[in-house]
């Protein structure tokens, strides 16, 4: 059966135990007072029935790929596990025999195994075309990982089966008035909670962890101090089998990151902040009811349609109108293209963060230095911005790193040359950019290429949650002085 | 700081000037020039959003609004048995296999009696299939494999007008360039000025854009399967993500301890919905793909990515909507006898439901228009079929813009639009519901 059979026997007898254990205490609640509605005692027999052999179908489903993995190596031959590096690839291969080996009819088996007929040629009938021939050890283990598998389903099965049939059972005939099911209920459905609350920290654990594991694997073959120090970026094509790596140089990659999320705040900052000041300060309740969701649709409006903006409107104009005429670039594809579209983006960020911030400000404080006959903006600017001062550069902050972690404009407007220039009429490239071109295509996850993209997603992802966090430590702090 | 705000040093008024104090010049002049100036920066700062919000839109609509309308080419077509079926075998599988070619010349055979050219004229037959989409022929033959009664009968098939074509008669492809640099000729101008005379060549609503899956040539390209990928990545969204998210929230809010774990999963959580969503993709891939072995591709994959990028803003909002209920309807509940979390399922969250529901569908419509982390999964491929399971390889809609929006030609960057607006369009209805939503069953305590 497969997993999906199992889950759907699960919720039949889960639900078929609901209505005999809630059954069995409508009968019983004629001999004395039930500890609980009816519906809990049902609730309780579903618990018993479905949790045991959840888990032991989750587990045993985990733990599947870990022993077939092990049977695997252990039926290849000590030639094929020296080779490392070669070694997950081995295990695909492998992987696809057996796949083939089921295919097979059991009188092509018996061909296969005399030789009368290759087994490539068989599964090709099948439609299951191989690179290349299928080399004996190739069909030894196969065959092992194929009756491992086999029984390792039945096993599950079996297992799953037994302990529904056993949490039924054993609910059903403790099922009786006393019982106090809501509380054992209760609890079940609390750990469930927990659980999901935890599915957050598990995310933050996974990133970490995932992370971590492959860019450590690329930094065995390229040492950190050349990857943070280099200033060259050319890793090569993976092509197969080849041992050259190209150079990883990531100062090209982070200074056009960089670059671009400065022109970025350059438009985002001023804008963002002014049309927070004017309506929080200025515009009436008409205009400031239209105006801010009318900007803050900007923020709701998906990247890729930022991006495709930038290469169809901005890049051309920039080009046409600024780039050549002084002589800087001829691309559409350059640093201010994707630093003016990426600030359009921030503007509600920016703006709607400082607007909260800046109302947040106690009223005595604006009434007070009205009172002593400023003007609106002397209060503004002398007042109620340096007193909302941590709060804004917070906002910023969280800004900054919205745009060091954005992908689509960056991918369709700025380039994909590594290169540092301070031209901002020139192609650059940024950390999101490269990892979606090492990740675009054939992946193998033993090469450089590919993995360099894990070791820029984690520097990323460092680089981001320190903004993150340092922005909302301040927010907070400041959040908490004026409550 | 308010110091600074009185123009002169105390000493300047106090003693027997303080009579004179109307006299003394405090700049109103000067302030409240800079006080305009102020006020416009921030007006200037609100229309310059607005304005790019205009722009955007503009651009884009005026870019897109013309691919709902693609140009159709009508001809009589005689679904000549001798040609389609040469062995008598009219079964759809025998129609699918055989000489593909055999439908152009049932293509030819109706432009020539369109068209009214010598049968024999090979180049002005060329002529005349240069207007005419490359996937016709295709297209005729699942046409009669779907259809076989259609054999020996004539018809008029409302056949697709290639890209280059449907552009110059959209005016897009301007006509006043000399001939040598323009994609149309001189003589297919003809031909279209004619068949246009003849009612045969006109604009018709673009149904292709809606139900085609992905193609090289831009007339035949739709969003249908993107669609249908996106719709079961939501499926799949909403299915994970709302549960969880919602119980993570009501532990959270309601019955964790405050000490230091429940500290760390808030400030957590904060962060999450701050990581760029690239790095989710990264988590996917390694996960899912890499270590879970799930296909890549698949729509399940991507509605899993999507959900762990969707579940921090799920959380934030179902917390809000949570602690805006007010403490007197839980005391009233535990003061009947009600259980915690009875009081909690019977009442408290029920009464939170339209803010949950907004959340919900307000971080559903940002995972519809997420890129990046589909494209590290791989979900950018050429994907003509509809997936009938989540498992099967597919596309997504924003995945979809962004392959068209790297094809050079016109007509692919008029369906770039078009698919944007599509998707802004889904977007915007999303948005409205949830407005909608929280306008009628918003509760003021």
């Amino acid at each position: 059966m497969g997993p999906l059979w199992l889950l759907a026997l699960i919720a039949g007898l889960s639900f078929f135990g609901y209505v005999l254990g809630r059954w069995k205490s409508v009968v019983l609640s004629g001999k004395g007072a039930l500890a609980a509605r009816p519906g809990y005692y049902g609730a309780y027999v579903l618990v018993w029935t479905a949790m045991p052999a959840l888990a032991i179908l989750i587990v045993l489903s985990l733990a599947k790929p870990l022993i077939v993995d092990r049977t695997v190596r252990a039926n290849l031959p000590e030639t094929v596990l020296a080779d490392t590096t070669q070694l997950s690839l081995q295990i695909s291969g492998v992987e696809q025999v057996a796949a083939g080996l089921k295919l097979a009819t059991p009188d092509e088996l018996q061909n296969i195994r005399i030789g009368v007929v290759t087994a490539r040629s068989v599964f090709a009938r099948h439609g299951l075309p191989l690179g290349e021939d299928v080399k004996p050890y190739q069909l030894v283990a196969a065959g092992a990982l194929n009756v491992v598998s086999d029984g390792l389903d039945t096993a599950i099965d079996a297992a799953v089966v037994a302990a529904l049939a056993f949490g039924l059972i054993f609910a059903f005939a403790r099922v009786r008035p006393r019982l106090r099911a809501r509380n054992l209920v209760e609890n079940t459905v609390l750990a469930l909670l927990i659980a999901a609350s935890s599915v957050a920290i598990l995310t933050t654990v996974g990133i970490v962890l995932s992370l971590l594991f492959q860019a450590l694997q690329f930094f065995s073959m390229v040492s950190p101090i050349n990857f943070y120090f280099g200033t060259i970026w050319d890793p090569r094509f993976a092509a197969a089998g080849s041992t050259e790596s190209g150079q990883f140089g990531f100062l090209p990659l982070f200074w056009g990151t960089i670059y671009i999320s400065f022109f970025a705040m350059l438009v985002a900052v001023p804008v963002g902040l002014f049309s927070a000041v004017y309506m929080a300060e200025y515009a009436g309740s008409k205009v400031r009811s239209i105006a801010k969701p009318l900007i803050e649709i900007l923020a709701g409006i998906p990247t890729i349609v930022y991006g495709f903006f930038a290469l169809t409107t901005i890049g051309p104009f920039i080009r046409d109108w600024l780039a050549v005429p002084l002589g800087l670039g001829t691309s559409g594809n350059n640093v201010l293209t994707a630093g003016l579209v990426m600030g359009i983006m921030i503007i509600p960020y920016v703006s709607s963060l400082s607007d909260d911030i800046i109302t947040a400000v106690p009223r005595s404080l604006r009434d007070g230095s009205l009172a002593l006959g400023a003007t609106r903006s002397e209060t503004m600017r002398q007042v109620i911005l340096p007193a909302a001062l941590p709060g804004v550069v917070g906002a910023v902050l969280l800004a900054v790193s919205r745009a060091i972690g954005e992908t689509m404009i960056v991918v369709l407007a700025a380039g994909v040359a590594a290169r540092a220039s301070l031209n901002p009429f020139a192609e650059m490239t940024t950390i999101t950019v490269k990892i979606v071109n090492q990740l675009t295509g054939d992946l193998e996850f033993t090469s450089p290429q590919t993995l360099v993209a894990f070791a820029l997603g984690i520097t990323l992802f460092v680089i981001t949650l320190g903004l993150n966090v340092l922005a909302l430590t301040i927010v907070r702090k400041y959040r908490e002085q004026y409550e | 700081m308010t110091d600074r705000a009185l123009p002169l040093p105390p000493s300047q008024l106090s003693g027997p000037d303080v009579r004179k104090i109307s006299r003394i010049d405090i700049g109103l002049k000067r302030r409240y020039a800079a006080e305009r100036r102020f006020r416009t920066f921030g007006l200037m700062a609100v229309a310059l959003a607005l304005t790019f919000l205009a722009l955007l839109f503009g651009s884009i609509v005026l870019r897109g609004y013309t691919a709902f309308q693609q140009t159709r080419i009508t001809m009589i077509v005689d679904f000549d048995p001798a040609i389609i079926a040469p062995d008598g075998d009219r079964s759809p599988a025998a129609i699918m296999s055989g000489n593909a070619f055999r439908f152009d010349d049932l293509i030819a055979a109706a432009l020539v009696r369109t068209l009214e050219i010598d049968p024999n004229d090979e180049d002005a037959l060329y002529d005349g299939l240069d207007l005419l989409s490359k996937g016709s022929g295709p297209m005729l033959r699942s046409m009669i494999a779907a259809d076989p009664t259609l054999i020996g009968t004539k018809k008029a098939v409302a056949f697709y007008a290639t890209g280059d074509v449907d552009s110059f008669v959209k005016g897009t492809i301007p006509a006043d360039v000399p001939e040598s640099q323009r994609l149309i000729k001189d003589k297919h101008i003809v031909l279209i000025d004619r068949l246009k005379a003849d009612g045969a060549l006109r604009l018709a609503f673009n149904t292709a854009l809606f139900t085609n899956g992905a193609s090289t040539r831009p007339e035949m390209a739709g969003v249908g399967v993107a669609l249908v990928g996106s719709l079961y990545m939501m499926l799949v969204v909403l299915v994970l993500s709302l549960p969880l998210g919602v119980a993570g929230s009501i532990y959270l809010e309601e019955f964790a301890p405050k000490n230091r774990w429940t500290d760390l999963i808030e400030v957590n959580i904060n962060n999450l919905a701050a990581v760029p969503s690239i790095v989710y993709g990264l988590l996917g891939l390694a996960v899912f793909i890499n270590f879970a072995h799930l296909p890549r591709s698949a729509s399940l994959v991507g509605g899993l990515v999507l959900t762990l990028t969707t579940l921090p803003t799920i959380i934030i909002a179902t917390r809000a909507a949570l602690k805006a209920v007010p403490p007197s309807i839980r005391e009233a509940g535990l003061g009947i006898g009600a259980s915690k979390m009875q009081t909690v399922f019977h009442h408290v969250l029920p009464l939170a439901m339209p803010g949950v529901l907004t959340g919900t569908i307000i971080g559903l419509a940002h995972a519809l228009g997420e890129t990046a982390p589909l494209l590290m999964i791989g979900m950018k491929a050429f994907i003509v079929d509809y997936p009938s399971t989540p498992l099967d390889p597919a596309t997504a809609l924003p995945t979809q813009i962004y392959m068209w929006a790297t094809e050079p030609e016109r007509a692919f960057t008029e369906r770039t639009s078009a698919a944007i607006i599509v998707l802004l369009a889904f977007l915007l209805a999303m948005n409205s519901i949830a407005i909608l939503l929280r306008r009628a069953f918003e509760r003021r305590w």
